[in-house]
């Protein structure tokens, strides 16, 4: 569809060229390198036909152009602002197409009346132009207007602004999303406890990709997922950070963006209203996914780095979760780092095979070979 | 002691007017301390920085807009940068933004701006001989020519020029293990910037300097023309913010280079825990926007003072509301310095400072919008004369209109959470600073041609480079508002994995086609300016009828400006079309005695100061004795 457009574009330019080059043969002849030109060049060459043709140019712009920038707003419009899903997201998307009704109307205003001005007020031989240099109502009218309409603006975008960036519900549902170059990983609090525990980057390595402390026991039950699977209708809190370099949490559909930092942990609360399946029925396409992407620039990878988002009825995410083994269990070696006080507690999520255990007691560091999945 | 040294010289011009041949073609065209060569040499500088600058983005937009097509004929051009298959190498397309944007900005739109059109109009405006001091400012075209060298030649250098975005944050740019953008690169992108900068600020100074010491007698405050208090202003907003860069820069370089942790903590990058804590990323984006938004006035203001000047001539009409201006180019001065926490919304700086932020930036329209509503008034009932720096300033207009009202949109920071680092802030910041600077820069160029050269550029073809340009960049702009509003995130070398199916494949063809045409159309600006150069019409003393005091000045000015006095001035800039004149303009250096016939009934009063101010070429001619 959108060859149309290319194909207007390139009328539009030709077209002009045509004009233009024409304006150029049709006034060939002032030229010569070295003569000076006559007493009052400023006057003759405004009242002259380029003059006269630049001023139409100047109204027929405006009206091509807004021509093409209303069908093809109307063109592109399915693809803006994807189908919002988060309840905050409602509220943006609301306010963001207020706010570009009330620019659109400056714009449109401000515009015409350039372009008009422009063309209406041409140079003509034998008219003057009207010495105004200041009215002071008129600039304190045009000064108080948009100062109110921003004041409107600001107030209303304030009150979302302060709703959505307000602490977190005691109740939400607790996710790390952790970016490194160039995925994501998130860890979730487990079945058992529903807390993330510790962690610290000096206890990474190939075992353990997050560093996760396992001196901490709320870690015992954790595990990692390289897919971010939420509850819908419930709030959801994101606590973000980076392994190595500055990345960015952005869920297109749930309007969600926050920088990750290294050494500086962010967070992000959010409430779904939709859950992947909805959103499959909704959009009719059975193979939709919602995903996380990366808008921090943060090396080559960056464009590719992203996460598949799924949101569940609370149910069914509450039995997933069941299902999923705490990471201790799917990588024994990690009882390791367990402190000799907790072991006992951290056995509980050690399948059997006491072998395993021992091996793992031994040296964390020899049992790198086991494979984490 | 430059300064002596310098007045020296005017006077030795003075007294043996035929006795130029004493400087060398090094001192009179290289080392100059000409005010007026040293415009040329930034000018220059900056349109073959403009032109690197383009073509770098001509090669990101066909990866954009032709992602499938193989690219085996750049290799000559781009060698290794083009992967066996044929494509783009992903490091490189990050690498090309990067210097897309650090040329644009820097090297083009503040050197090329304000380092061509403070160098030149300000001594000829406010009626000086030259800058305060020669020295300095041929230290700062210097300091810029080298910082120049080292960023072109970072573009030769095997791990690529510096690839983190033109903002350079760290960790990625602290790390040379985390990218090839951050290695060699980077290195020399810091070095050339701490010069830069250096550059920036022996201008700035000395623009200030003169500003306020060197006006000729009558040139009060009030009758300056609104370029040069919109030079004043970017001046200022450089010496207080581009020392905060340096400071960002610095950290940055101890932090690659010493070991240091200003900005680094807790990472583990390579398989290997690094042992900086204590550092916060963070910091360094407030440090590089404290500069980072003053910039964007910096090269906007001298493209809105450019823009008042030409208006106000070719309208034939006085500036409509010369305070009001002056006040609103103050408040967005002011403005300017608190407001740069705006392109943090989103990077988890605390929520309420976020509010903050967002009331002071949409404070900054309200000035913004009496500008526009200003020119817009200055045309009404004009009569208007299009010569191609009219039409450029007129498009300026309406590029600052398009992209500053999207700028309400971004600066409220709850929308902000889904546009930021999408196309949509691309487009904005493209038609309100990008193309509208741009546009300052072109019109500027076109009217003062005439002075710097002493020879007219050929007009038809400056309409045709205005109208394939103001279209061009609509047509590249416009549409990729949309692109934004569907949530496409900037920097990204390809949308394959983000959402193919929606991706505005057609769309960004289209731009990129658009995108090539306009930067065709500039080869046409390109031939013009040097061809008029050589072979351009004679230029008359004053060819479009102005009042400033430059066209007061000979056709070919020496080194010192005027050959005996310098002109007084007893009025403003803007006295065209005034009721009951003989001409449509009355040049700033003629007394209100001499026209009884249009003097409004305080300026009759004012006919008494012409003593005064006549009484004052002594001790103003004792400034340039020592």
């Amino acid at each position: 569809m959108e060859y149309i457009v290319g194909l207007l574009a390139v009328v539009f330019l030709a077209l002009t060229i045509v004009v233009l080059s024409r304006i150029v043969t049709l006034a060939k002849g002032v030229g010569g390198s070295n003569k000076v030109a006559s007493d009052n060049p400023y006057e003759e060459r405004a009242a002259g036909t380029s003059n006269r043709i630049n001023a139409w140019l100047m109204l027929i712009f405006p009206i091509l152009g807004t021509a093409a920038a209303v069908w093809s707003f109307m063109e592109s419009r399915p693809k803006f602002l994807p189908e919002a899903a988060s309840e905050h997201g409602i509220l943006t998307d609301n306010m963001f197409w207020i706010s570009m009704s009330v620019i659109t109307i400056a714009f449109a205003i401000t515009n015409a009346l350039l372009f008009y001005f422009a063309f209406k007020y041409r140079y003509k031989a034998g008219r003057n132009a009207v010495f105004y240099p200041v009215n002071h109502r008129l600039e304190l009218i045009w000064t108080v207007i948009p100062a109110i309409v921003m004041a409107v603006l600001v107030f209303t975008g304030w009150r979302v602004w302060r709703d959505i960036t307000a602490q977190a519900p005691e109740n939400a549902y607790v996710f790390e999303v952790v970016g490194k170059q160039f995925n994501w990983v998130t860890r979730y609090a487990g079945a058992d406890d529903s807390k993330l525990g510790n962690y610290n980057f000096k206890l990474i390595d190939e075992t353990n990709e997050l560093g996760i402390d396992y001196a901490d026991q709320a870690s015992f039950d954790d595990f990692t997922s390289n897919q971010l699977r939420i509850p819908k209708g419930v709030p959801v809190l994101l606590k973000i950070r980076a392994k190595d370099v500055l990345h960015s949490v952005f869920i297109p559909h749930l309007r969600v963006k926050m920088d990750a930092v290294p050494g500086m942990p962010t967070k992000f609360w959010f409430v779904a209203t939709k859950t992947t399946e909805e959103m499959r029925n909704e959009t009719g396409n059975p193979d939709f996914n919602y995903q996380v992407n990366c808008t921090e620039v943060c090396g080559e990878g960056h464009f590719s780095m992203k996460m598949q988002l799924v949101i569940d009825e609370v149910e069914d995410y509450k039995a997933w979760v069941a299902t999923q083994k705490p990471l201790l269990t799917s990588n024994p070696t990690l009882l390791a780092r367990v402190p000799e006080n907790l072991k006992a507690r951290a056995m509980k999520y050690i399948e059997s095979a006491p072998s395993d255990s021992t091996s793992a007691a031994t040296g964390g560091a020899a049992a790198t070979g086991v494979s984490l999945k | 002691m430059a300064t002596a040294q310098l007045t020296q010289e005017v006077h030795a011009h003075e007294e043996h007017e035929h006795e130029h041949h004493e400087l060398g073609f090094i001192r009179k065209y290289i080392f100059s301390e000409d005010h007026k060569t040293i415009a040329k040499q930034y000018l220059i500088s900056g349109i073959l920085w403009a032109f690197i600058g383009g073509l770098l983005s001509m090669l990101f937009r066909l990866q954009l807009g032709f992602p499938n097509m193989k690219l085996e004929w750049l290799r000559p051009l781009l060698g290794g940068w083009i992967e066996e298959g044929g494509k783009l190498d992903p490091q490189f397309y990050l690498a090309l933004v990067t210097m897309h944007g650090t040329i644009m900005v820097f090297f083009v739109l503040t050197a090329g701006l304000s380092g061509t059109f403070s160098n030149f109009l300000i001594p000829l405006q406010v009626g000086a001989r030259d800058m305060a001091s020669g020295f300095l400012n041929m230290l700062s075209y210097w300091f810029f020519f080298v910082s120049s060298v080292i960023m072109f030649g970072s573009l030769f250098v095997e791990t690529g020029p510096a690839g983190g975005g033109w903002v350079v944050y760290p960790p990625l740019s602290a790390l040379p293990q985390a990218a090839d953008g951050s290695k060699l690169g980077l290195t020399l992108w810091l070095v050339s910037m701490a010069l830069f900068i250096v550059s920036q600020l022996l201008g700035g100074i000395n623009y200030v300097t003169t500003i306020i010491n060197l006006r000729t007698r009558g040139m009060s405050f009030t009758k300056l023309p609104l370029t040069i208090w919109a030079f004043m202003f970017t001046a200022i907003l450089g010496i207080l913010s581009f020392p905060v860069l340096f400071s960002a820069v610095l950290l940055l370089v101890f932090d690659r280079t010493f070991g240091t942790s200003f900005y680094l903590s807790e990472i583990y990058v390579n398989g290997e825990a690094l042992p900086n804590v204590g550092g916060s990323a963070i910091l360094y984006q407030h440090l590089f926007w404290f500069l980072g938004h003053p910039e964007v006035y910096i090269v906007l203001l001298p493209a809105l003072g450019i823009t008042s000047e030409i208006i106000a001539t070719n309208a034939r009409k006085p500036i409509f509301g010369y305070r009001a201006m002056i006040g609103s180019l103050m408040g967005i001065t002011l403005l300017a310095f608190i407001v740069w926490a705006h392109h943090m919304f989103v990077t988890g700086m605390n929520p309420f400072l976020g509010s903050v932020f967002m009331f002071l930036t949409l404070i900054i329209a309200v000035p913004s919008a009496v500008k526009a509503f200003n020119y817009i008034t200055t045309l009404w009932r004009g009569n208007i004369v299009f010569t191609p720096a009219m039409l450029f300033s007129i498009g300026l207009v309406s590029f600052f209109i398009s992209g500053g009202l999207t700028g309400i949109i971004l600066g409220n920071s709850a929308l902000d959470i889904q546009l930021h680092d999408t196309y949509f802030v691309v487009a904005h910041f493209h038609l309100v600073m990008g193309s509208a600077s741009f546009f300052g820069l072109m019109a500027g160029v076109y009217h003062w041609f005439p002075k710097m050269f002493g020879r007219m550029m050929n007009e038809k073809m400056g309409y045709v480079h205005f109208w394939l340009t103001f279209v061009g960049i609509y047509l590249i702009f416009f549409p990729m508002h949309y692109i934004g509003i569907a949530g496409f995130p900037r920097r990204y070398y390809s949308f394959t994995t983000y959402d193919a199916a929606n991706s505005f494949a057609d769309m960004n063809m289209f731009i990129s086609i658009a995108a090539m045409i306009t930067f065709g159309a500039q080869i046409l600006f390109a031939w013009n300016f040097f061809y008029s150069m050589f072979r351009g019409r004679k230029a008359p003393q004053n060819p479009w009828h102005s009042n400033t005091l430059e066209w007061t000045a000979p056709i070919h000015p020496e080194h010192g400006n005027w050959p005996g006095e310098i002109p007084a001035a007893y009025r403003w800039p803007y006295d065209y079309s005034k009721p009951g004149a003989k001409e449509d303009f009355i040049p700033q250096n003629v007394p209100y005695s001499a026209t009884p016939e249009s003097n409004l009934p305080h300026e009759n009063e004012q006919i008494a100061m012409e003593k005064e101010i006549e009484g004052m070429i002594d001790s103003q001619n004792e400034t340039y004795k020592h």
